[in-house]
């Protein structure tokens, strides 16, 4: 499985006052297996890109690959390539709207033509990748679920169609630092027993850094920079100028080490920030 | 996008019809409206486009951003002027099939066409040109009267307000959900009716819910505001009868006259 | 005698079910006594469900308690009389930016407050450029609302509190539907009230924003679990983990080095591994 965007542009409302550049000459490549974080500033492009790899929207120029069928030129079924690339939406849980958990994960699966038969089977495993039990919740209404719970049924609902590429933009946003850590360790859980891409939008650097193999920063319908999260986050200066931070930490050792030169840090995450700080002070006391 | 809808926009000014009387504006606009009906024959159009240019004019709206607001209702005037194209008898011009044209089908749709243009053109006048707190505030004073006999004038006036304002919100919120719909493998388009209309459940149930939040979200912060009906609330922007507005209203007195005559020159064609 | 001060508080939802009766619900408030003094700044924090958006709204009356009292100025919430008395005094900043926005102008927005105090027209002009001055959003005070970004929306909900000229602001987790650059600059404007002398109440999610309050309020299943200074609630692991919470990243990293508690700001932090240099 892979992902291939060729040189793709958008332009929103071509011939219009209103025109505008929402991408503009886009490449890069997913590997199979891959997790890729999508930074850029509000306006950035980002939500426009995400929405081409569906088909949600169709490019001016430029072309969409999803495992080496192209999915741009008209030719394949819509419905099929929203089974093969699942997209959350930001606030996924406000298009929850069946009666009971169990029918809205259906949904997708239904939509794309599965066998009755095969759904409940689809949607008690969909729920469990999620952390979530059939058994306790899927007769109950969505809507009375907390706000964490109902995230994860409405990305049930798209994991329910069996993607072989998960799309999320924000995954984390609004929710409280519990329910953070827990849609966290759920992405994580897709990504190791369904050994699918994953791509995520996310404002939040610190999730980027511990979750991307691979980092895209997107500047102004162009992709400006990209690289594993350490060659990203080196850039700080770029990044600053487009409007991004780097993760706390980083931010933290840019400021010691301004002050204290012999600490010298690339650090992404505190562990690594502590080592590195142990080590650049000999005889460390706690 | 959904944004770039000029319908019932603002355009921010200070020209003398920006300035003019909100009642002003109102009174006008209908008065436009009611005289487009009363042309009968092309001269009347040519002196109403006059009279509105004049005014688009001396308002400082660039003609672009009035025009991008026509292109939004476009389709629904190629709609009338194909309807009355092909569904007026008379001479016959051209026929092909089951399609004919008549002269007198011609002649209604480009009239009919040029009413709708015209009508549009110049309610978005009032639109552009006024604030729409102005424009509600406006028609509260003008439905005035109406409160004697238990009108609710104030409460019609801000569900106005709040109906204007949330209009782009909820249409921003509707193509959000019809998109996390259709990313899930939705289909709108294929279907029989009963199943196409079967098919916007998921679209208006999540729709239904979001209003009902927003309406909620919006009663709290408007309490916490310290809204409580209509009496002993104050204006920032008072408004009130000026010199401009006897202008306007002695001018378009003029207006109406010189229409009325206008159904009594030959036309044009 | 504080500004306000909630005396054993507790709020009750009642449960209507489908045939009509009525059955006691959860306590989302469960017995909650708390001061706030003029001029401070105090965060509050806990999980969801956590009852910290009802205690916001029982602060200036859009819930009255089910028992228990909440006095501001001195005036009790649950007396009618006083409803608008203590409205003004206590502005409210909700999360979402788009649904608390009145008016499709920015202007008219920000004065929709003022309107309704009754105001003679050119104060309340004089107090809607203030406030959008106060939130830097002056030069769009044209602009249509629908058109600014979630940031700039939130920053027009503030000015309109501003504009009732208000002692305290309640801002129920004002950043957390923002991008950083809106979060930062809402947080910028929240300080800034309150260096002006605005008593700020701030419930957020975000351990850094709360850490910049004079005091911070931990409130776990409608109780208080805790209230301290930042620097002694970020020393105690077992409460941060039992509330369900996180620590700020440099009071993290000070926690796997194992400084001293002391340490609670950059700069702290790099006196300290100075100090240690040597």
């Amino acid at each position: 499985m892979s992902i291939e965007v060729k040189n793709l542009t958008y332009i929103y409302n071509p011939g219009m006052p209103g025109e505008t550049r929402a991408l503009d000459g886009v490449s890069f490549e997913v590997h199979d297996g891959e997790i890729l974080g999508i930074i850029g500033h509000t306006g950035s492009g980002k939500s426009t890109l995400l929405q081409h790899l569906n088909g949600l929207l169709r490019p001016t120029s430029g072309q969409v690959f999803v495992d080496g069928q192209c999915i741009t030129d008209g030719k394949v079924r819509l419905v099929d390539i929203r089974r093969k690339v699942g997209l959350v939406f930001q606030y996924p849980e406000y298009q929850l709207f069946e009666e009971t958990v169990a029918k809205d994960v259906a949904f997708g699966p239904r939509n794309t033509g599965l066998e009755e038969s095969k759904i409940e089977n689809r949607v008690r495993a969909a729920l469990s990748l999620v952390g979530l039990d059939y058994d306790e919740i899927g007769e109950s209404s969505p809507f009375e679920l907390s706000g964490g719970q109902k995230r994860r049924v409405a990305i049930a609902g798209v994991l329910a169609m069996r993607p072989s590429v998960l799309i999320l933009d924000e995954p984390t946003a609004g929710l409280d630092p519990a329910a953070h850590r827990e849609i966290l360790s759920m992405i994580r859980t897709i990504h190791e027993s369904m050994g699918i891409i994953i791509i995520f939008v996310s404002h939040n650097m610190g999730d980027i850094a511990s979750l991307s193999d691979r980092v895209i920063v997107m500047d102004k319908a162009k992709i400006a920079m990209s690289g594993t999260p350490q060659e990203v986050f080196s850039h700080d200066k770029q990044l600053a100028a487009m409007g991004l931070d780097v993760p706390p930490v980083r931010s933290i050792m840019m400021q010691i080490a301004a002050e204290i030169p012999s600490i010298q840090s690339n650090a992404l995450t505190t562990q690594e920030a502590a080592e590195d700080i142990r080590r650049a002070i000999p005889g460390f006391e706690q | 996008m959904i944004r770039d809808i000029t319908l019932g926009q603002y355009y921010p000014g200070d020209s003398p019809v920006h300035r003019l009387d909100a009642r002003t504006k109102i009174i006008g606009t209908l008065l436009y409206i009611i005289e487009l009906f009363i042309v009968n024959n092309y001269w009347g159009f040519v002196i109403a486009a006059a009279a509105l240019f004049a005014v688009i004019a001396l308002s400082r709206v660039p003609v672009k951003f009035i025009f991008r607001g026509l292109s939004a209702v476009f389709i629904i005037i190629a709609f009338t002027f194909l309807l009355n194209l092909f569904m007026v008898d008379g001479r016959v011009l051209w026929h092909w099939k089951f399609l004919t044209i008549t002269y007198e089908g011609l002649s209604r749709a480009c009239f009919m066409a040029i009413r709708l243009v015209l009508l549009i053109i110049g309610s978005s006048m009032m639109t552009l040109t006024t604030k729409p707190i102005e424009l509600t505030d406006g028609l509260e004073k003008l439905l005035k009267p109406f409160g004697l006999i238990g009108l609710p004038t104030h409460e019609i006036a801000l569900m106005m307000t709040i109906a204007l304002r949330f209009i782009p919100t909820l249409m921003e919120e509707t193509d959000k959900i019809i998109k996390a719909q259709e990313a899930r493998g939705a289909d709108f388009e294929s279907g029989n009716l009963l199943q196409r209309a079967k098919s916007l459940i998921p679209i208006l149930i999540p729709l239904f819910i979001s209003s009902f939040r927003i309406a909620q979200d919006l009663a709290l912060a408007m309490e916490a505001r310290c809204y409580h009906g209509g009496s002993g609330r104050t204006r920032m922007n008072e408004i009130h009868f000026g010199k401009g507005d006897v202008v306007a209203a002695i001018l378009m007195v003029i207006f109406l006259a010189v229409i009325i005559a206008s159904r009594f020159i030959p036309d044009l064609f | 005698m504080a500004f306000i001060e909630i005396r054993d508080l507790v709020v009750q939802f009642t449960r209507i079910s489908e045939d009509g009766s009525e059955t006691a619900g959860k306590k989302a408030i469960d017995g909650i006594d708390l001061d706030v003094e003029k001029g401070s700044f105090v965060a509050v924090i806990g999980m969801n469900g956590s009852g910290k958006s009802t205690l916001a709204k029982c602060l200036n009356g859009l819930i009255i308690p089910t028992s228990g009292k909440v006095l501001v100025d001195g005036m009790d919430t649950s007396d009618d009389s006083h409803i608008w008395d203590i409205r003004r005094r206590i502005g409210m900043v909700f999360q979402n930016p788009d649904n608390q926005i009145v008016s499709s102008i920015v202007e008219d927005d920000v004065a929709f407050g003022p309107e309704n105090l009754g105001i003679p027209p050119e104060e309340i002009r004089e107090r809607v450029d203030n406030a959008l001055k106060e939130v830097g959003m002056y030069e769009n005070r044209l602009k249509g609302a629908h058109m600014l970004s979630g940031g700039q929306k939130q920053r027009i909900a503030i000015a309109g509190a501003v504009a009732m000229k208000p002692q305290c602001i309640v801002f129920d987790e004002p950043t957390a539907m923002l991008d950083p650059k809106g979060r930062e600059s809402v947080m910028r404007i929240i300080r800034q009230l309150n260096s002006e002398g605005i008593t700020t109440i701030l419930i957020t999610h975000f351990m850094n924003e709360a850490a910049q309050a004079d005091r911070i309020v931990v409130l776990g299943k409608g109780k208080v679990l805790a209230d301290r200074t930042p620097d002694r609630l970020f020393s105690d692991m077992e409460l941060i983990d039992r509330a369900g919470l996180e620590l700020p990243p440099l009071i993290e990293l000070r926690e796997v080095l194992g400084l001293s508690d002391s340490i609670m700001t950059v700069e702290d932090m790099i006196s300290e591994l100075k100090k240690q240099c040597r």
